[in-house]
């Protein structure tokens, strides 16, 4: 592994907003240490560009730590960029080559619409889990920990599905725009507890129909989603989805 | 809770209904290649007969054949309506989108999925009136097998395939089906709900052979009498 600083081409997605045509801005740098993460790449960019007094470019980003699902870059045409089960907070330039260049665009469905530059709109996957992705519960004190037993099996898979980050690449990355891998993780995470148990009907119903209200497109069962995922979440969810809401509307 | 007819206009029905028929549409594929093969049998009339079994059903191959007409627009109509819904789904498309690998199963089969479909949408109809209607063949053939009149359907099938264009034509069409069939085949069954991860890999290993089966089996007759009929077997 190379310590040398790489130089390396962008060509980066700028739009000043919805109403606006947007368009590929070219940089050239030559001072990125492998070692940067993506974002700090970013970071660096900006640096440089507002001491042009030249407007910096908005991305989103949080934690860092490839936990808050944040981060939305389309990278080389991939969310998230090439290396499987990685946001793009947690991907390193040494991942690229001294000389590469390297594009980078927003998220782009309907139903994510563009706020500015690499910035899009995913209040709609917050909809959806007000729709039902969620538990209702009596606050009080805590209930003892192994209080419910959960068989072993069951927990695992609801845990899998609750790694979901809700960052959107399923639909960034699906030729058709669904958000089917995110409201199947949703809705299997807690179709596999006892908790669950009490709306679980009511939950895949709702949140079913609020994604298609959202406007996102069909499964065409292509992959890609899992592909894309930055913790791996298998199409099972998606197939787990479909039982749960005919299981729903059938009985 | 939505009605059973609200549920299947959403996107999980939509996806049910397009898995369903498949799978019926696979199943008649399967029946359809069986009654074929009676051209190789050793009986000379086995196809002739086969063919004229299925006539005298009368009102049996009525229903059978409106149920075929059904699932298969049914199947088509829904295939287009998902293309437009994916087409709306992101107005402003990529201009620069790569496949990520690893498990995606996006490949030459899963993105024409579209473009097979109407050319075997198409595909049918021709053969239909091809074989069915003997539209595009000057005089209905006749042949009389045990006492019996009825249609010479083997002279028509090796009149159709001693040219060189509609073999080639049938070919090119049953490969589009394996195609269809190599990506068809597994998203129905997660689309009904398959959802072993063991069994994932299985279910598209499966699909990928039926498709190659299909494909083969159906390719193999027009190849096979344009052949026999080139070196005069």
């Amino acid at each position: 592994m190379s310590n040398e600083n790489m130089t390396i081409h962008l060509k980066v997605w700028r739009q000043k907003g919805p109403e606006t045509k947007g368009f590929f801005e070219d940089h050239t740098m030559d001072d990125v240490n492998p070692h940067m993460s993506f974002l700090e790449m970013l970071d660096l960019l900006n640096e440089q560009l507002m001491e042009q007094r030249k407007e910096p470019i908005e991305f989103d980003h949080d934690c860092r730590e490839g936990i808050c699902g944040s981060c939305n870059l389309v990278i080389n045409g991939m969310a998230h960029g090439p290396e499987l089960r990685t946001a793009a907070c947690q991907l390193h330039m040494r991942k690229f080559s001294d000389g590469d260049t390297i594009t980078i665009e927003p998220w782009r469905a309907r139903a994510f619409p563009m706020i500015k530059d690499l910035v899009v709109d995913r209040s709609a996957f917050d909809r959806i889990m007000a729709a039902g992705g969620y538990v209702s519960v009596k606050t009080g004190n805590a209930p003892d920990a192994n209080a419910i037993p959960i068989p072993k099996h069951e927990a695992d898979l609801a845990m899998d599905y609750a790694t979901c980050i809700g960052c959107g690449a399923c639909v960034a990355s699906c030729p058709n725009s669904s958000a089917s891998l995110f409201t199947g993780a949703k809705i299997s995470q807690l179709a596999h507890l006892p908790q669950g148990a009490p709306e679980r009907k009511k939950r895949a119903v709702a949140m079913v129909n609020q994604m298609e209200k959202e406007g996102f497109g069909d499964c065409s069962n292509f992959q890609e989603c899992e592909a894309a995922c930055p913790v791996g979440i298998s199409i099972t969810a998606i197939a787990e989805m479909r039982k749960e809401y005919m299981k729903a509307v059938l009985s | 809770m939505p009605s059973i007819s609200n549920a299947l206009q959403t996107t999980i029905g939509r996806k049910i209904l397009t898995g369903i028929t498949g799978v019926f549409l696979t199943l008649f594929l399967v029946a359809h290649l069986a009654g074929n093969l009676t051209l190789f049998s050793p009986d000379p009339d086995a196809f002739n007969l086969y063919a004229h079994f299925l006539h005298e059903l009368g009102p049996l191959l009525w229903i059978a054949e409106i149920i075929l007409v059904v699932l298969f627009l049914a199947h088509a109509y829904i295939g287009i309506s998902i293309y437009r819904r994916r087409k709306q789904s992101r107005p402003e498309n990529y201009n620069y989108y790569n496949s990520k690998g690893g498990p995606s199963k996006q490949n030459a089969a899963s993105k024409t999925m579209i473009f097979t479909g109407i050319i075997i949408l198409l595909f049918v109809i021709l053969h239909v009136m091809h074989f069915k209607y003997h539209l595009f063949s000057p005089e209905t053939y006749m042949t009389t097998i045990n006492g019996e009149e009825m249609v010479d359907l083997t002279r028509h099938v090796e009149t159709a395939f001693h040219n060189i264009w509609i073999v080639l034509g049938y070919t090119a069409v049953m490969v589009l089906i394996g195609f269809h069939l190599k990506h068809g085949v597994w998203s129905a069954f997660v689309s009904l709900g398959a959802s072993n991860p063991k069994r994932l890999p299985v279910i598209y290993t499966v699909g990928g052979i039926v498709a190659v089966l299909l494909s083969v089996g159906f390719l193999f007759i027009p190849i096979y009498i344009y052949l026999r009929h080139l070196f005069g077997g």
